[in-house]
């Protein structure tokens, strides 16, 4: 759970900021637009589970001062990799799906680009990715699981410990429970979220 | 001085030159109304203007500054320039008051007490009132686009461009924006509108001018343009534009 609520929070953080950098116009932000691709194109294609024993096992094997050991750490560090150009993405569909004309009716008003952005692109975008955005925090929620290769005890390594010891299966219903507890109400505050934006938005609209 | 005159303005998509050298001058308190088909480059002019577009050739002066210069800050030149489009274009996500206060807030950097201050106000004096707290959507057309004009008013233009703002909307909603903007004239700010309502220019404006193939064909009073127009494409659009039952 501690894996999931830190990844989540750096992963909506860094890949909004990677799909603002993919927006950014002219030839000026060219090749700041190319890392963002590169990233996004390298992390999305390569499986998550590489991504994790790589770091997990490898940037601790390296034995550099100052780097941390901690399993948890590089689990944290590897699920916001891979996860971020995922997200980024979603973002960046949100962001094209705002009409041209948003913009320029923002940028006409004397905002600059960066205002259109905070204040009128984005705030349209995310709330038109909301629902698939929860559907990535679900895949990070389970692919949290994946940390415990690295020895790091989250909720499935925990049950494989309590099977090891007693034969008993059960707690592995335990662990799918737990994650369906989080996932479920998740998903219907999500659906309330949408729900209460296009009540607000749509009632009683006469055009 | 002329608040804006426009001096040899080119401009090209791709291969496709839609303005193809305009020359303009608007003095101040003056309505401009720019007739002419679709495609013949109206919204194209009121967009370089706006400098929304950017232009391949000439210069574009607003109050005595060159706004096409290079160097010069867009953002600025836009504050000092309102433009309102056929689709409204007004921000969905937010209430008619943010709407309003958005770009006065962040632009001119006005306290939110202020600013919104400023919007009741403009909302009271056209009706628009018990409406601040609404989204766009709840809204009819006409009250939308009332708003769009009051979002580009808040920001205290010197020259406002009208991009057919009546042509989004049902024949009965068009009564009320036009009445607004009406009273706008009266209370003389300096306009260029695109309007396909040649009742209305002919009523409104001190100068029509007719927009062809992009280049400004021919330009006068509207009694002259509409009476006796001399180019035979003028006489040819305004024919075709009785025989519609809209003039």
């Amino acid at each position: 759970m501690k894996i999931f609520c830190i990844s989540e929070v750096l992963i909506l953080v860094l890949a909004l900021a990677l799909a603002v950098v993919r927006s950014l116009p002219g030839p000026v932000f060219f090749p700041l637009r190319v890392l963002a691709i590169a990233y996004a194109d390298f992390f999305r294609g390569v499986p998550t589970i590489l991504v994790i024993t790589l770091l997990g096992f490898g940037a601790p094997a390296l034995a550099l001062k100052g780097v941390p050991t901690s399993t948890t750490f590089w689990g944290i560090v590897a699920l916001t990799l891979v996860y971020t150009a995922y997200v980024s993405e979603v973002y960046r569909a949100g962001i094209e799906s705002v009409h041209p004309s948003q913009d320029g009716a923002a940028r006409s008003l004397g905002l600059t680009h960066g205002q259109s952005l905070r204040y009128v692109i984005l705030p349209q975008a995310v709330r038109r990715v909301i629902p698939p955005l929860l559907n990535d925090f679900i895949g990070l929620q389970k692919d949290t699981a994946l940390v415990g290769v690295l020895g790091s005890i989250e909720a499935f390594k925990q049950t494989q410990i309590d099977q090891a010891a007693t034969f008993n299966f059960t707690s592995g219903l335990a662990a799918a429970v737990l994650f369906v507890a989080v996932t479920i109400p998740m998903a219907r505050f999500t659906d309330w979220l949408v729900a209460r934006d296009r009540r607000r938005q749509r009632a009683g609209a006469t055009g | 001085m002329s608040a804006l005159t426009i001096e040899n303005l080119h401009k090209s998509f791709g291969k496709a030159e839609v303005l193809k050298g305009i020359d303009l001058a608007v003095a101040e308190h003056q309505v401009v109304c720019l007739i002419g088909a679709s495609g013949s480059g109206k919204s194209t002019l009121l967009r370089c203007v706006n400098l929304l577009e950017p232009i391949d050739e000439g210069r574009i002066v607003v109050n005595g500054d060159e706004i096409t210069a290079p160097g010069v800050d867009v953002n600025k030149v836009r504050r000092g320039i309102g433009i309102v489009f056929q689709a409204f274009n007004l921000f969905p996500h937010m209430s008619v008051l943010s709407n309003v206060t958005l770009a006065p807030r962040k632009a001119l950097h006005l306290s939110r007490a202020q600013a919104e201050a400023q919007a009741r106000e403009l909302l009271g004096r056209f009706g628009l009132a018990d409406r601040a707290d609404d989204y766009p959507d709840r809204l009819s057309g006409g009250q939308q686009q009332r708003v769009a004009i009051l979002r580009a008013l808040a920001m205290k233009p010197k020259l406002l461009l009208l991009d057919e703002v009546t042509s989004a909307l049902d024949p009965e909603l068009v009564g009320e924006v036009l009445e607004l903007v009406r009273e706008l004239a009266a209370g003389g700010m300096t306009m260029v509108v695109a309007t396909h309502e040649m009742g209305f220019a002919r009523e409104l404006a001190d100068r029509v001018c007719f927009l062809d193939a992009g280049v400004i064909l021919e330009e006068g009073p509207p009694a002259e343009i509409f009476s006796e127009p001399k180019e035979p494409r003028t006489q040819q659009f305004l024919a075709r534009i009785v025989a519609a039952g809209r003039l």
